[in-house]
C-alpha cells in the first residue's frame, strides 16, 4: 500500500474541495439566480469537463502550464519550476476538471429555492447576508453537501488530467489513482488489489456519509 | 448580495493562498525524480536501493515510455535524469538544449517472443511459431508497445517487417502505451503473443506466465539505451547518474538482461 499516495491523494482532494466550494457557490448562486444573454454559454463551459475526454482536458491544461507558456514562463520566473508536473499544477488542474461537480448540485439546489421565500427575508429586513446564512443555505444544504463529496471523491478518482499533467512523481504527482496503475505496470497485482479495494471502499463510504448527511437534513427541514 | 459575494471570495483567496502555500513546502528539498524507461522497472529500483546503501541518498523513481517522458521534459518536467530507451530521444532534448551534455550509454536491450501459457503460439528465434499459428487462423491478438513513441515497440514493428509478418497482423497488433502495459497484455490480457523486452521476461510473474525466446538482435535496430542529466540536475541525481556507469549498477543491470558497454 501507498501510503504517500493515499496522502497526496487526500491533500489534493482537501485543496480542491477548500478552493472550489467557495468559488463554486458564488458561481452556483449567479448563474441560478441571475437571467443574462450568454448565461447557457456559461453553464455549457462549466459543463465541459463533464463531457470533454481527459486527454483533451490534459492536453490543453499541459500547454497552458507547461515550461513554453506565457503563464509557464511567469511561473518559473517566480518560482523556478513551471507549473505543470508540480502539485501546485495539479490542484489547478483539478479545480478545472472538478467545475462541473461542484456547481451542478449547488446550481440545482439554489434554483429550487421557492423565491416567495428570499423575497420575504428581503421584505423582513434581513440583510443579504443572513438571508444567505439563515434561510439560502439551510434550504440548499443537501446541494452543497453532495457538491462536496462528489468533488472530494472525483478528485480522489481522477487518472487521466493528472497523469498527463502531473507526470506521476513520487510524493508530489503520483496520486493514488496513479499509484495503482504503476502497481499494475509493475506486475504487482497485489498491491494494485489493496490500492483499488481502499479506494472503492472511501469513495463509496464518502458517498454515503453525503447521502445520509443530506437524507437528514432533508427531514429536518422537511 | 455583494457581501456574501465579498466574504466568500476572500474565502476562497485565502483558501488558494493556503493550499499554494502548503504545496510549496512540500516540494521544498526533495530526492531527484528519475524519469526511466519502462523495461528499467525490474532493475531500477535494486540500483537505486544500491545506490541508497552506498551513498545514503535516496532517488525517485518513475517510469513510463521514453516518447512521452521526452514531451514532458521539453514541457518543463522536474526530472534531473532521463533514463531512455533509445538514443534519439536523448539528442531531441540535447538540440532543445534540456540536457547537460549528450548522456551516457547505459545498455543495450533485447527483445523476444512471450507467448503464454496454452497459446495458440509457439515461442521460438525466427518466429516460425507466430508466422504458422497466424496462417492457421489462431491468431487474434498480439501485444507490441506502441511503435510511434516507444522504442521497443520499434523494434518490435522491425522484427515483425523483417520476419515479413507485419502486414499480416495489421487489425491483430495490441498497443501498450509503454513495453511494461505491452508485457501485462502479453501475459494476462488474452494476447496469444507479445514481443516483449528481455529484462521483463526475466522478472518472476513473466516467467511463470508463459515461454520466453530472444529474437536475434540483427533482426531490429540496436536498443541502445542513453542515460542524460536534464539541466539543472543537482548532486544527486549527478551522483546517480555516475553510479549508473560503475561496476555494481552494470552487475544488475546484466542480471536484468542488459548487455552494459564494454561487456560485449
Amino acid at each position: 500500500m501507498d501510503w504517500e499516495a493515499f496522502k497526496l491523494s487526500l491533500l489534493l482532494a482537501a485543496c480542491t474541495a477548500g478552493v472550489l466550494m467557495p468559488l463554486g457557490l458564488i458561481l452556483a448562486r449567479w448563474l441560478a439566480f441571475h437571467r443574462f444573454p450568454g448565461r447557457g454559454v456559461i453553464e455549457a463551459l462549466v459543463m465541459a469537463p463533464l463531457v470533454l475526454p481527459p486527454t483533451v482536458l490534459g492536453f490543453y491544461l499541459l500547454t497552458a502550464m507547461g515550461g513554453n507558456s506565457s503563464l509557464g514562463k511567469l511561473w518559473i520566473a517566480i518560482f523556478g519550476h513551471p507549473l505543470a508536473f508540480s502539485f501546485e499544477g495539479l490542484v489547478v488542474a483539478s479545480l478545472i476538471f472538478n467545475l462541473p461537480f461542484a456547481v451542478q448540485p449547488m446550481q440545482r439546489a439554489f434554483e429550487a429555492l421557492p423565491p416567495d421565500v428570499r423575497e420575504a427575508a428581503w421584505v423582513s429586513g434581513l440583510s443579504p447576508w443572513r438571508t444567505f446564512w439563515r434561510i439560502e443555505a439551510p434550504l440548499a444544504w443537501p446541494g452543497l453537501l453532495s457538491a462536496l463529496a462528489l468533488t472530494f471523491t472525483h478528485t480522489m478518482g481522477e487518472f487521466g488530467v493528472v497523469l498527463m499533467v502531473g507526470g506521476s512523481i513520487p510524493g508530489e504527482t503520483r496520486t493514488l489513482a496513479l499509484a495503482i496503475y504503476d502497481r499494475v505496470q509493475a506486475f504487482d497485482t497485489q498491491g494494485a488489489q489493496l490500492m483499488s479495494a481502499t479506494l472503492l471502499a472511501f469513495s463509496i463510504g464518502a458517498i454515503l456519509i453525503a447521502n445520509g448527511l443530506t437524507a437528514r437534513v432533508g427531514r429536518r427541514h422537511g | 448580495m455583494s457581501i456574501v459575494r465579498r466574504s466568500v471570495l476572500s474565502a476562497a483567496i485565502g483558501g488558494v493562498v493556503i493550499s499554494l502555500g502548503a504545496a510549496s513546502l512540500m516540494a521544498a528539498e526533495r530526492a531527484p525524480t528519475i524519469a526511466a524507461a519502462s523495461d528499467l522497472s525490474a532493475a531500477l529500483p535494486e540500483v537505486a536501493a544500491a545506490f541508497q546503501a552506498r551513498t545514503g541518498r535516496q532517488v525517485r523513481l518513475t517510469f513510463g515510455s521514453s516518447g512521452n517522458f521526452t514531451q514532458q521534459i521539453l514541457n518543463g518536467a522536474p526530472y534531473e535524469v532521463f533514463l531512455s530507451a533509445d538514443e534519439a530521444y536523448v539528442e531531441t532534448l540535447r538540440k532543445a538544449g534540456r540536457t547537460e551534455g549528450s548522456g551516457a550509454l547505459y545498455g543495450t536491450g533485447r527483445i523476444g517472443i512471450f507467448a503464454p501459457t496454452g497459446s495458440s503460439v509457439r515461442a521460438d528465434a525466427a518466429l516460425t511459431g507466430l508466422a504458422t499459428a497466424l496462417r492457421a487462423g489462431q491468431v487474434s491478438k498480439v501485444a507490441i508497445a506502441n511503435p510511434d513513441h516507444a522504442p521497443y515497440g520499434r523494434a518490435a514493428r522491425e522484427a515483425l517487417q523483417k520476419t515479413g509478418l507485419w502486414d499480416a497482423l495489421q487489425g491483430k497488433l495490441i498497443l501498450g502505451e509503454n513495453v511494461s502495459q505491452a508485457t501485462q497484455f502479453a501475459i494476462n490480457g488474452g494476447a496469444q503473443a507479445g514481443i516483449i523486452p528481455l529484462s521483463l521476461a526475466l522478472t518472476a510473474p513473466v516467467k511463470a506466465a508463459g515461454v520466453f525466446v530472444l529474437i536475434p538482435a540483427d533482426r531490429h535496430g540496436p536498443l541502445r539505451q542513453r542515460g542524460v542529466l536534464i539541466r539543472g540536475a543537482g548532486t544527486t541525481a549527478k551522483a546517480f547518474h555516475a553510479f549508473l556507469q560503475g561496476r555494481e549498477a552494470r552487475t544488475i543491470l546484466t542480471r536484468h538482461g542488459f548487455t552494459v558497454p564494454g561487456a560485449r
